[in-house]
This record gives C-alpha cells, sequence and structure tokens, in this order.
C-alpha cells in the first residue's frame, strides 16, 4: 500500500521536477548559460495562471494556457534583457561573462520575486486542476490531476525529444550545444538559435509551473527553493544533458518522497542534498555529464 | 586601480577621520546603520579576493560567516571570553573553509560555486536539525555583547574594516595577490611558471574564510542574537555578492564601497515599503549591465577624464 502510494507520488513529483530542469539544463547545454531567474519564470506563469483563470473568470483551461504564454514571455524578456546585453557586451571580458550572466539573472529573479510580491502578496497561489476526481489505483486514491499532470510532463518530455532528433532547427540546436563554432562555420545564425532554445525553454517553465500551482502551489516565497532544486537535479545530472536531469529528477523526486512518507516531511531535502555533495565530489560532472 | 592609486594618500586618511568623528555629527540609528555595513563590508571584501583575485566563484559567503557565528556563540553561552569566542569563530570558519576548499578546488567553474552553494544549504538543515544545541530556526542569544552604547560599536566596526580593509589590499597588491590574480586567469600558465596554484587558492580561501568568520562572530557580539537568517541565509550570500560586482571586484576597496552602497540604500528606501528591495536590484543590475566594472570602474573613469 504505502509502497505503491509512494512509487505513484514520486513518479508525478519527479516527472513535474524534470519538466521544470530540461529547460534549465537546455540553455546551460547550447548558450552555456545558468539562469538564476528559472523559480521567478514558473511561478509568474502560475500566478498568470491563477489570476486569469480566478480574477478575470477566464476559466481554468484559458488561464492554464495564458499562464504558459506569459512564462512563454517572461523567459524571452529575460533572454532580451538581461542575458543577452551581458553576452554581447564589450566591457565584459569572455570568461567572466559566466558570472555576469549569474550576478544578472539572480537579481532579475530577485525583481520578479519582489514584485509578484508587491502585486500577489507571497501567498502561495493554486490553479484549479483541468480534471478534477479521484482514482482508485491498486487500492491508493489518486487525483485525476496527478495523473494529467504525470502524462503532460511525459507527452512534452516526449515532443521534445522528437523536436530535438527529428527536425533541422532541432538539430541544429543539438550541434551548438557540442561546437557552436563549427554550427556557424555551416552558416546557421548563432543568434537564431539562441532565440529558439529560450522559447523551448519558456514554454517548459511555463507549463512547469502552471502545472505545480495545480498541485502543490506556488508563491513568491517559492522562487529560491525552485531554481536551487532545479540547479541541483540539472547539475546531479549533468549539466547540459536533458537524459541526466531527466534521471536525476527521478533520483531526487523518489528520494524526497521516501524520505516524507518514511523518516519526516520536513527533512525531505536532505537526502537528495548529501547525494549531491558525494556526486559532486566523486563524480563532478554528474551522473551522465559529458565533461 | 589607477584612480585608486592617484588618489593622495591623505584623501583616503581624511575620510577615516571623518567617518571616525561621524558618530558625534548624526544621530544614533544611522550609526547603527554604519555598524552594520562595516562588517558586511568585510563580507564582501573577503568574498572579492577569492573572487576577484584567485577566480574562484564562492556561493557560499555565508557557509564561512555561519561557521564564525555559531562557534562564536556556542563558545560564549559556555561563558568563555569574547575574545576568544571571537577567534575561535574565525578559526572554525577556516578549518570548515579549509575542509571545504581541498577537494572543491578540483573543481572547476559552476561546479565550485555549487558545492560552495549546497555546503550553505547543508549547514543551515544541520542548524535546524539540532536545535536543541543551535536554536534552530528561531536562533540564539548569547549573554555578551561588545559595547552597550551605539558609538563604541560603531567604533569597534569601523576599525575592524579598516583593519581587515587593509590587511586585504596588501595581500592583494603583494606577490602572492599577483600570483593569485594570475592563476585565477590563466590556472595552467600560472602552474607552467612553477607557482602551486592549489596552494595559492586554498591559502586564500582560508583567508577570506578567516575575514568572513571573523566579522560573522563580531556581528554575533554586536546583535548579541544569531540565526540562520541573520548570518547563513542564502539571501545574505547574494547581497554579498551583489555588493562586491556593484562596487567593481578585483579592487577590494569597492566591494566595501558596494557593501555600505547596498545597507545605506536598504535604509534609504524604506520607505518604499515592499518595493525597497526590487529597486534595489534593479539599480544594481542596471550598474552591472551598463558598467561591469562597477562604482571603482566609474570612478576610474572619471579619474581619466579630469
Amino acid at each position: 500500500m504505502l509502497a505503491l502510494q509512494i512509487l505513484i507520488d514520486g513518479f508525478a513529483i519527479s516527472a513535474l521536477y524534470g519538466l521544470g530542469a530540461i529547460g534549465f539544463t537546455l540553455i546551460f547545454g547550447v548558450s552555456g548559460v545558468l539562469n538564476l531567474s528559472h523559480g521567478g519564470i514558473m511561478v509568474i506563469a502560475a500566478i498568470a495562471a491563477w489570476a486569469i483563470a480566478g480574477d478575470l473568470h477566464a476559466g481554468t483551461y484559458i488561464g492554464s494556457a495564458a499562464g504558459v504564454l506569459i512564462g512563454l514571455i517572461a523567459a524571452l524578456v529575460t533572454y532580451g534583457l538581461v542575458v543577452r546585453p551581458i553576452q554581447r557586451s564589450r566591457a565584459i571580458p569572455r570568461d567572466e561573462t559566466e558570472i555576469f550572466v549569474l550576478t544578472g539573472t539572480l537579481l532579475w529573479g530577485i525583481m520578479i520575486q519582489e514584485a509578484v510580491a508587491y502585486f500577489f502578496t507571497d501567498n502561495p497561489v493554486t490553479v484549479v486542476p483541468l480534471i478534477s476526481g479521484v482514482a482508485t489505483i491498486g487500492g491508493v486514491r489518486v487525483p485525476y490531476n496527478e495523473i494529467m499532470i504525470a502524462a503532460i510532463c511525459w507527452s512534452v518530455i516526449g515532443l521534445l525529444w522528437l523536436l530535438v532528433n527529428r527536425t533541422r532547427a532541432g538539430r541544429a540546436l543539438l550541434a551548438a550545444s557540442i561546437n557552436p563554432r563549427g554550427l556557424t562555420l555551416l552558416g546557421f545564425e548563432l543568434s537564431s538559435i539562441y532565440l529558439l532554445v529560450w522559447t523551448i525553454y519558456g514554454v517548459l517553465a511555463g507549463l512547469a509551473g502552471v502545472l505545480l500551482a495545480t498541485f502543490l502551489g506556488a508563491g513568491s516565497a517559492n522562487i529560491g527553493q525552485l531554481t536551487a532544486s532545479a540547479f541541483s537535479i540539472v547539475v546531479l545530472g549533468g549539466l547540459g544533458s536533458v537524459s541526466g536531469s531527466l534521471l536525476a529528477a527521478y533520483v531526487v523526486g523518489y528520494l524526497e518522497t521516501l524520505t516524507a512518507y518514511l523518516v519526516a516531511p520536513t527533512l525531505r531535502t536532505i537526502p537528495s542534498l548529501l547525494l549531491l555533495v558525494i556526486v559532486v565530489y566523486l563524480r563532478p560532472q554528474g551522473l551522465l555529464g559529458r565533461r | 586601480m589607477a584612480a585608486v592609486r592617484r588618489w593622495r594618500p591623505w584623501a583616503l586618511v581624511v575620510l577615516l577621520v571623518l567617518l571616525a568623528v561621524l558618530p558625534w555629527g548624526v544621530s544614533a540609528y544611522i550609526v547603527g546603520v554604519l555598524t552594520v555595513a562595516y562588517y558586511f563590508a568585510v563580507y564582501a571584501m573577503s568574498w572579492d579576493l577569492l573572487f576577484g583575485f584567485a577566480g574562484e566563484v564562492n556561493f557560499g559567503p555565508t557557509f564561512l560567516i555561519g561557521l564564525g557565528a555559531y562557534a562564536a556563540s556556542l563558545l560564549d553561552i559556555h561563558r568563555w571570553p569574547v575574545p576568544l569566542c571571537v577567534l575561535v569563530g574565525a578559526a572554525a570558519a577556516v578549518v570548515g573553509g579549509a575542509a571545504l576548499a581541498v577537494p572543491a578546488l578540483r573543481l572547476r567553474g559552476p561546479y565550485f560555486g555549487l558545492v560552495t552553494l549546497v555546503a550553505v544549504l547543508v549547514l543551515q538543515q544541520v542548524i535546524v536539525i539540532f536545535a536543541g544545541i543551535t536554536g534552530g530556526e528561531i536562533g540564539l542569544s548569547v549573554p555578551d555583547v561588545l559595547a552597550v552604547d551605539a558609538n563604541p560599536n560603531y567604533w569597534y566596526a569601523l576599525a575592524f574594516m579598516v583593519a581587515s580593509g587593509g590587511i586585504l589590499v596588501t595581500l592583494s597588491r603583494s606577490p602572492v595577490g599577483l600570483i593569485l590574480q594570475a592563476s585565477g586567469q590563466d590556472a595552467t600558465e600560472t602552474a607552467a611558471l612553477g607557482f602551486n596554484v592549489a596552494k595559492h587558492k586554498v591559502a586564500a580561501f582560508c583567508v577570506s574564510a578567516f575575514f568572513s568568520g571573523l566579522s560573522g562572530a563580531m556581528v554575533v557580539f554586536y546583535e548579541g542574537t544569531v540565526s540562520v537568517g541573520s548570518v547563513i541565509d542564502l539571501a545574505l550570500g547574494v547581497q554579498v555578492i551583489i555588493a562586491a560586482v556593484l562596487g567593481g571586484r578585483r579592487t577590494i576597496y569597492g566591494a566595501a564601497l558596494g557593501a555600505i552602497f547596498l545597507i545605506l540604500a536598504n535604509e534609504l528606501l524604506r520607505p518604499l515599503g515592499q518595493l525597497n528591495t526590487f529597486v534595489v536590484a534593479a539599480v544594481a543590475l542596471i550598474v552591472i549591465l551598463f558598467f561591469p566594472n562597477g562604482f571603482m570602474g566609474i570612478l576610474g573613469r572619471a579619474g581619466e577624464r579630469s
């Protein structure tokens, strides 16, 4: 019973973690950017979905779709306003771009957090799930929403896989993560590839934010935690490795669920943190990292 | 840097004298704010030694600060004398910092940063788990303080900042500082020139840990309390990094300037209420986007023009 419960709950949470982290790892793999405003973008999408569905009486379907769209816009604004100016700045030495992007996106994330807290308070919001009701699987009660989240996450991940491996734009994206200079020599415009990857990222982060809000709730107080968990999942799996991130999302998701059910909910993050420390010391490239 | 060297030394002396007599001219409120700012400046300067010179991004300055602060307060509760508590606090930060740095410096770039980030999260959890000893999320209050009045506290903080700053600036301009800078920029070549890069970086980390821990321990005896929120929270670490980058990295002075600016700006913008952090973050972002060399860069450019 308990084992099945852990198995099911862990699966849904992990799928959500995976969706949140894939976009994050994708941008790093393609353009070397660690976006520390990640949690902010997820929460913007969640809050937008909640506000449009509730305050504007648009209903939960339109609200959720609009939330994802606004998450995408937020990601593109982050790229255009913060990341790109830093990358193109002549005053910043090449080898220091990384720390500037980190600091810049961090500041941007703080701005998002404060703005959300100002306009919508820092209480977490819960978006009404797209489908309600509870199923019973082997004696365990599972909300349909939880099943739907896992299904949506995995379909999106599948679509992403098709996009990257089966389309021309996707292959260019893959090539950019391996050898950007070679790609420019072949006549591809790197900036349009960056734009594509940020678009994909925006959709993934927006979707993850909205789904998170239907499941656990999301608010400005979660922003730091969301960024940190995406960051640690991505590092655990190997920076830039999509399959590594998915694997790591499941490891972290199940570790947390196990701890929450079997030990104590307050300690749920500790085992995964310790695992992260051990992996980083013994295998700094992460579980499936390339370098 | 060039601009700083052109400043005549007496200008610095005048500034320090002005700061020293300031408490007689302004309200106790401002004195209190500046006291906090000076301790904060030491955090930022020690961070800059590591980042600006050794080229290592330490996301966990609060790991070192927190170790110093908690070691000092736990000893003080057992009625150790305050100076000893502060010193042991700094030593605890050095030991913890070395334990973190020796394995972590094998890692490059974001991975080193990540280990330091995780160190903060782990320390935070440890303190919450051992709440019986550490006071958990509520924190501890210590039986001793440096001084009861605001003015002596201010002078302690000012003297401490000037002394630490002096040592850090001297160190950064010494041959050791040059080697650090070289290994930050091209570790392979520096090693090829016969310098032990790892040893220098660990040494830099220990110095940075020493001053962070010392400052953390001093803050405990200024505030009279210690808590996760006041010395370990990631938000504090983020502010330290922002202060150093805002002031101008690789200058040490700049870090202090950025730190004092950040604390003062937070106070001045208090009427804005909740939006105050937003405005501070926005200003910092604009400075980083348009003046990546920070305040010291702006000052330097103004100096060249005149």
